[in-house]
């Protein structure tokens, strides 16, 4: 009866934090989500328009998905402190190595994804271990990986090459009743991330090393190790994301991955939904709302016909003032 | 169980350490004291792997043992209670308590057994007031030693160091500290307890390791020392020192605080007057630095009367002709990749007044060759570093100059300088406030000391006090 007792009383007390669970970001920016939507769907409204059609909610997910799975990527590295550049590139090059290998044969649809995987972590393990054993700070580590990756890629390629076959494309445009494959894929890996951080040794060490990388050391943690492995998995998503890229165009592009602006992009949807660029604070469900929040914004200002101009200025805005709103939360809490 | 032979250890070429043997037994609680400095800290980050020694040998129950990583420690049984907090504020106490360890159950982390030892070890302490679930940054600091405390019996380690771990705890929480390591000691845990409480050290430990100056000076069963004693092992030393004479007496007063405080400091009462050095003496966290920042501005007084007025900024601060050398020249005094004209004409330059032309006199009053104005201050020595930092202050000709460990880390030579440099510009009718750790500089270059001790004044001194005197108010030792 003791242990049953007292498990059942820490429970009790760890509930007793009221408002332990209202300044969860990740609540916040689901919140203002809403918020949005309910907006949006007025302002269409009085311009005469229906927002959440059919249309628009596929849209959305379509558009957040390539997105959302870098985004997922992006949020291990920064949760344990360190942060990738190389995305873009990354996307890039994992678009045209999986076009070129498929070369419009459903035969080789299997070797060209395993292919995408093992490049992908292959620059994630470079960017890992410049990061900790060169002591190269992430942000230069990962821009060196970047400009590596396009002087490659450009000196091989001026323009889209190879082509994906019929079935694969199926991947980047099919849909079950309104629900996109590719979001289905974007969700499975947002699940085995949550997973990861919140079920996992790995994913306790991540928020420990991101939380203070010497408070980990002193606990017992190999730190290098820990950068090392999310640098993978971050590449890794991004190399899932240029699959899914690559599946929509129907080829690989040298540019597909920097004209969707996926560095800074899957940055700012991390930093949006609440984790803390610093590492340690934060998690996948405020990323998943982060990069909803940018979509949804994005489909209120096509259907408003906004000029895109504006549209970059709000964005701009919203990011900023998010991250402002969550710096002051985190000082009230610790007066 | 332990046994550390001949060790030593330096960084960058400064030795911290020489030929230190340490045993410790089984179910013994082993104080290690010595003075701000001695080595205390670097002795123990030895024994739990965080640094590897340069030489010397460590044998746990007979086996030598070299840890090139914390967990080799742990594994081994040892665990620590680090000076500083390592805990993750962001994350619950369980995640903390288990940081590193977490229990695995079918390849996932069992969060139901770890919250339930959590629970249980907090029971264990009689820690009714939170639980394994709550975030750490929302308990005080008093708590949050709580769970560094289950975190090191959640190992359960064969040998505990703690390292001040009584710093920031009130005194019934002392009393928990204490049956806590009785507990372990019936156990058969062997402690090491690091305290500058020279009370807790004779209340708990069943011998003591005297360290000074990375040294060790002897081990002694508790039973054969009196406080007095003690305190002239971990100080005595010759006055190897010249200092420069003191000046005849003080001028006017230039800035008196009154029952001043803030969240760190209470009720300082203190004058400080022209042509006199007053010295500040504490331990480590008596909020010596505090009170600097605090009169500079950086930290303001919340409290109390500071006059001729309480400056709420730092530029306040300085209008009103008050300069601070930090006790990190490196971190907040120089910008290290700046020319030396542009560090000393930092200050000049912020507030937009002062002395620029002068530069290379200034430069020619401390001996520093004008030929080196344009070279990046990091590539100087750390004394002619720490004269820059003079410098920048002197462009002002502030009325007062707080000046934190005006020496640290600064070769004998530089020393005798700044010393002279500190009285010379005492002479010329500046007011000087100095802390520092080394005692014997303190009282040799203070024309008063001024004690503190949990950010309240213990006593103040007179100039030529004995190190022993300083050391018992600031240790807390009446009589």
């Amino acid at each position: 009866m003791d242990l049953l007792t007292r498990a059942g009383r820490a429970a009790r007390q760890a509930r007793g934090g009221p408002a332990s669970h209202a300044h969860d970001p990740a609540r916040v920016v689901f919140l203002a989500l809403f918020g949005l939507v309910a907006a949006g769907w007025a302002l269409v409204a009085i311009d005469g328009g229906q927002f959440l059609t059919m249309e628009s909610v596929v849209g959305i997910q379509q558009r957040s998905a390539a997105l959302g799975i870098v985004a997922i990527g992006q949020t291990l590295a920064i949760l344990a402190g360190s942060l990738d550049l190389s995305v873009a590139y990354l996307i890039s090059l994992a678009s045209l190595v999986a076009a070129e290998i498929m070369a419009g044969q459903d035969g080789n649809i299997g070797p060209a994804i395993a292919a995408v995987l093992v490049i992908s972590a292959l620059v994630g393990l470079f960017n890992g271990l410049v990061i900790t054993r060169l002591q190269v700070h992430a942000f230069i580590a990962t821009l060196g990986a970047a400009l590596i990756i396009k002087g490659v890629v450009d000196h091989l390629y001026d323009g889209p090459a190879g082509k994906v076959p019929e079935s694969f494309q199926l991947l980047g445009y099919s849909r079950v009743g309104p629900i996109p494959v590719s979001a289905m894929l974007w969700a499975g890996v947002a699940v085995v991330a949550w997973f990861l951080l919140s079920r996992t040794r790995l994913g306790h060490r991540i928020y420990a090393v991101g939380g203070d990388e010497e408070v980990a050391r002193l606990s017992g943690i190999r730190t290098p190790r820990v950068i090392v492995i999310t640098h993978v998995l971050c590449s890794v998503c991004a190399g899932i994301a240029g699959l899914l890229l690559a599946a929509r165009l129907g080829a690989g592009a040298p540019t597909v991955g920097t004209d969707g602006g996926y560095d800074l992009e899957s940055i700012a949807a991390v930093v949006l939904g609440g984790t803390a660029l610093a590492g340690g604070r934060g998690g996948v469900a405020g990323t998943v709302g982060g990069v909803l929040l940018l979509a949804v914004l994005d489909t209120i200002f096509n259907q408003l016909e906004i000029n895109s101009f504006v549209k970059d200025v709000v964005r701009g805005a919203v990011i900023v003032v998010a991250v402002a709103v969550y710096a002051r939360r985190g000082t009230r809490r610790t007066a | 169980m332990l046994s550390m032979r001949g060790i030593g250890k330096g960084f960058l070429g400064v030795r911290v350490l020489s030929g230190v043997d340490l045993e410790v037994t089984a179910g013994e609680v082993h104080a290690v004291v010595g003075e701000n400095g001695a080595g205390k800290s670097t002795l123990m980050k030895i024994i739990c792997g965080v640094h590897a020694p340069d030489e010397g040998t460590i044998e746990i129950d007979g086996r030598p043992v070299t840890f090139g990583h914390p967990i080799e420690a742990q594994r081994s049984g040892i665990a620590i209670i680090h000076q500083e907090f390592n805990l993750l504020p962001e994350r619950t106490v369980a995640e903390n308590v288990f940081l590193g360890r977490e229990p695995v159950r079918r390849g996932l982390v069992d969060r139901a057994a770890m919250e339930e030892a959590t629970a249980r070890l907090l029971d264990e302490l009689g820690e009714g007031t939170f639980g394994p679930r709550d975030t750490v940054k929302r308990l005080p600091v008093a708590q949050q030693q709580i769970v560094e405390i289950v975190k090191a019996l959640s190992v359960n380690a064969r040998l505990l160091v703690m390292d001040e771990p009584s710093a920031a705890l009130a005194e019934h929480e002392v009393e928990l500290l204490y049956r806590l390591i009785g507990r372990l000691r019936d156990r058969g845990v062997a402690v090491v307890y690091i305290s500058h409480r020279l009370r807790e050290v004779f209340d708990l430990a069943d011998r003591v390791t005297v360290l000074k100056d990375g040294a060790r000076v002897t081990t002694l069963p508790i039973g054969e020392v009196t406080s007095d004693e003690l305190i002239r092992l971990m100080v005595g030393r010759d006055l190897g020192a010249c200092f420069p004479p003191r000046s005849a007496g003080a001028g006017e007063v230039r800035l008196s605080l009154r029952a001043a405080g803030n969240h760190r400091l209470r009720d300082i009462d203190l004058e400080l007057r022209a042509g006199e050095i007053v010295g500040i003496a504490g331990l480590q966290g008596s909020g010596r630095s505090e009170l600097a920042k605090a009169i500079f501005g950086a930290e303001p007084f919340t409290t109390g009367e500071m006059t001729p007025s309480c400056p709420r900024s730092v530029r306040e601060g300085v209008a009103m002709g008050i300069g601070l050398v930090t006790e990190d020249r490196k971190a907040e005094g120089l910008a290290l990749r700046q020319s030396v004209r542009d560090n000393v004409l930092l200050v000049a330059r912020a507030v937009g007044a002062g002395n620029r032309g002068g530069v290379r006199d200034l430069l020619e009053r401390v001996r520093l060759s004008p030929a080196r104005r344009e070279q990046e201050v990091r590539y100087l020595s750390g004394g002619n570093q720490q004269k820059v930092v003079l410098v920048k202050w002197m462009t002002m000709a502030p009325r007062v100059l707080l000046c934190d460990e005006p020496t640290r880390g600064v070769d004998v030579g530089a020393k005798a300088a700044i010393h002279g440099l500190m009285r010379e510009l005492a002479n010329d009718g500046m007011a000087i406030m100095m802390i520092s750790s080394e005692l014997p500089e303190l009282i040799g270059m203070s024309d008063r000391i001024v004690v503190l001790r949990d950010g309240r004044v213990a006593g103040t001194l007179p100039a030529g006090a004995s190190e022993e005197a300083v050391m018992r108010l600031a240790a807390g030792e009446v009589g």
